[in-house]
C-alpha cells in the first residue's frame, strides 16, 4: 500500500519561531527524510511555500476562474494531489485547470520550497 | 536647491514609470528595481546639469539603474543565488523603444494578475503603473498608508515567490487575460467616479488615472475592447458635473441638467466607440459604451432611444449573462413602453442571492412601480432599498423619493 501523509500546521506558530528554531525544524525534517529513505519507506515529499503564495483554480461552465488564496470551502475535502513542473505560475494554473476535478471542486496551486542544505555535522565537544 | 528638486520632479514625471518597468524586468525584483531607479535619478541630477542631458535620457537612466542594481546584488549575500537571473549588459544596451514599451505592458499584466486579490491589483496598478506614492494611493483609496503598504508588500512577495511571470500574454492567451486588466482599470475609474467630488482633500483623481492608463493601453495594445473601455469611461465622466446638485445630492440620469454634460468628452467617447465598433467581436465594454452613448446623445431624457438600449442589453445578457445586467435590461424594457414586462422580469430575479440584498434592485423596482402609480408597492420597495444601503447620499435620495410619494397622495 502507498499512503500520503499530509502536513498541516498553523502558520502563525511557524512565523513566531526564531530563525534558529526554524533552522532546527528544517534540519530535523532532513534527518527524518534520510531515516525514511534508509528504511525504504520514503517515495516523495516536498515542503510548500506559505498559503500567502496560493492561488485557487476552478472551472465552471468551461470557464477558468482564478482567485487569490487557498480554497476556503469547508464542504470540500482533499481528494488527491499532483506535483507539477511548470516554468511559471501561468503555466501551472493552465495545467491545473485541466485537472478534471477542477470542474467539481477547486485546485489549490502552491509553489514548493526546497529544504535548506543539510547542516555540516558538528564536532562533539570532548572528542 | 529648489530648482534642483523641480528638475528632479520633471525628470521623474517624464521617465520614472517606464524606467521602473524596464528595470523590474532586467533585475527581476520590484524592490531592487525601485531602489536602483532612485539611484539612477540621483546620478542624473548630479551629472546632467554639469555634462548636459544625454541624447537618450531614458536609456541612460535604465543603464545607470541597471548598473546600480547589479552592484546592489553583488553586495548582498544572496548574490550567487540571483546572479543567473541577470541579463548580460549587451542585452541591456540594446534597449529599443519597442522593448521599453513592452515592459510597461508586462508590468501592467503582472500588476493585474488574477492570482492577486482584486484589492492588491488596484493598489499595485496605482502604485507601479501610475507612479503614485504609497501615501497618494492610500489617500485616494481612503485607506491607512500602513495598511496599503502591507498589501503591496504581500503582493510583491507573491509575485516573487509564486513566480507570477513578468510577461505580455501571447496572442492566443490575450482574449483570456485582457479582461483582467480592463477590469482593474474600470474599477479604478469607478472608485473615483462613485466618490463625491469637492470633499476630496487629495488632488489624485482616480478617474483621470484610469483614463490615462486606458489611453496608454490603447496605444500599446490597440484592441477593440480597450477602445470600448475608453469610450465607456469618457461617456460616463462627461456627466460628472450633473450627477450631483449644488447641495451634493444625487441626481438621476432622467432629471440631470444635460447642459452640464461635457460635450467634448462625449464627442471623444463616441470617436473611441466608433474605433471599437470597427473591430470585431464587439465585447463587454464596447456594448456598455454603446448604451452610454445612447444616453449621451439624447438631448432630452424623453428622446432616449430605449428600443435600441433594449437591443444592446439583449446582446449583453446573451453573451455575458449576469443578474445585474438582467436587472438593467428589465428597467430598459419597462422604459421602452412595457412596464409590466419589466416588472415581471424583475420578479423573476428577485430571489437571486446577488440581487435580493442589492439596494439598487429595490430602488429600480420602486421607481417602476411609482411610474405605474402603484404607490403602496412602491413605498415598500423604497423602504426595502433603504434597509440595504449604508451610503448617505443614497439614503437621502430614497428618503426624498418616499417623501415625494407621500406628498402626491
Amino acid at each position: 500500500m502507498k499512503y500520503v501523509a499530509l502536513v498541516y500546521y498553523q502558520e502563525q506558530i511557524i512565523n513566531a519561531m526564531s530563525e534558529q528554531q526554524w533552522q532546527d525544524l528544517n534540519q530535523e525534517c532532513i534527518a527524518g527524510v534520510e531515516r525514511l529513505s534508509a528504511s525504504g519507506h520514503y517515495l516523495a515529499g516536498q515542503p510548500l511555500q506559505p498559503t500567502e503564495t496560493a492561488t485557487t483554480v476552478r472551472v465552471r461552465d468551461g470557464e477558468t476562474l482564478i482567485s487569490d488564496g487557498p480554497f476556503a470551502e469547508t464542504k470540500e475535502q482533499l481528494a488527491g494531489f499532483y506535483l507539477l513542473e511548470a516554468h511559471d505560475l501561468n503555466e501551472a494554473l493552465q495545467l491545473a485547470s485541466r485537472i478534471p476535478p477542477a470542474r467539481l471542486g477547486s485546485i489549490e496551486v502552491r509553489p514548493t520550497r526546497e529544504l535548506p542544505p543539510k547542516a555540516a555535522p558538528q564536532k562533539e565537544s570532548g572528542e | 536647491m529648489s530648482s534642483e528638486s523641480a528638475y528632479l520632479d520633471r525628470l521623474y514625471r517624464d521617465y520614472s514609470r517606464r524606467v521602473q518597468a524596464t528595470l523590474i524586468r532586467l533585475l527581476g525584483d520590484f524592490e531592487l528595481a525601485e531602489e536602483a531607479m532612485q539611484d539612477a535619478f540621483v546620478a542624473a541630477v548630479q551629472q546632467w546639469p554639469v555634462n548636459g542631458e544625454p541624447d537618450n535620457p531614458q536609456a541612460w537612466l535604465i543603464r545607470t539603474g541597471y548598473h546600480c542594481g547589479v552592484d546592489q546584488i553583488r553586495q548582498r549575500s544572496t548574490a550567487r543565488r540571483r546572479a543567473h537571473l541577470l541579463l548580460p549588459i549587451e542585452e541591456v544596451l540594446e534597449l529599443d523603444e519597442a522593448t521599453i514599451e513592452d515592459d510597461s505592458l508586462r508590468l501592467l499584466f503582472t500588476c493585474c494578475h488574477p492570482s492577486l486579490s482584486i484589492e492588491a491589483r488596484i493598489a499595485m496598478t496605482l502604485r507601479e503603473m501610475c507612479g503614485l506614492t504609497t501615501e497618494q494611493v492610500a489617500s485616494a483609496l481612503l485607506m491607512k498608508p500602513s495598511t496599503l503598504a502591507q498589501r503591496i508588500v504581500r503582493a510583491k512577495r507573491k509575485i516573487r515567490d509564486a513566480h507570477i511571470p513578468y510577461a505580455v500574454p501571447t496572442h492566443e492567451e490575450l482574449p483570456e487575460r485582457l479582461p483582467d486588466v480592463l477590469k482593474v482599470i474600470y474599477l479604478v475609474f469607478n472608485e473615483g467616479y462613485s466618490r463625491s467630488t469637492g470633499s476630496s482633500v487629495v488632488d489624485i483623481s482616480l478617474t483621470q488615472e484610469a483614463m490615462r492608463l486606458g489611453n496608454e493601453l490603447a496605444r500599446l495594445l490597440p484592441q477593440g475592447e480597450v477602445f470600448g473601455l475608453m469610450a465607456l469611461m469618457l461617456l460616463n465622466d462627461a456627466r460628472r458635473d450633473a450627477r450631483q446638485d449644488s447641495g451634493g445630492e444625487l441626481v438621476t440620469l432622467d432629471v440631470q441638467d444635460r447642459s452640464l454634460w461635457h460635450q467634448e468628452d462625449i464627442h471623444n467617447g463616441i470617436v473611441w466607440l466608433q474605433q471599437a465598433l470597427a473591430l470585431t467581436p464587439t465585447g463587454y465594454y464596447t456594448l456598455q459604451a454603446s448604451i452610454a452613448a445612447e444616453h449621451a446623445q439624447a438631448i432630452r431624457a424623453e428622446q432616449t432611444d430605449w428600443g435600441r438600449i433594449v437591443r444592446l442589453y439583449d446582446a449583453l445578457c446573451r453573451r455575458f449573462p449576469s443578474p445585474i445586467l438582467t436587472l438593467n435590461r428589465a428597467v430598459a424594457i419597462a422604459m421602452n413602453g412595457a412596464p409590466e414586462t419589466g416588472l415581471a422580469l424583475l420578479d423573476d430575479i428577485a430571489h437571486h442571492p446577488q440581487i435580493s440584498r442589492y439596494h439598487l434592485f429595490h430602488a429600480a423596482k420602486a421607481d417602476l412601480l411609482r411610474r405605474q402609480g402603484q404607490r403602496e408597492a412602491a413605498r415598500s420597495a423604497y423602504q426595502q432599498a433603504l434597509l440595504l444601503t449604508n451610503l448617505d447620499p443614497e439614503k437621502r435620495f430614497l428618503h426624498r423619493r418616499l417623501a415625494e410619494l407621500e406628498a402626491s397622495t
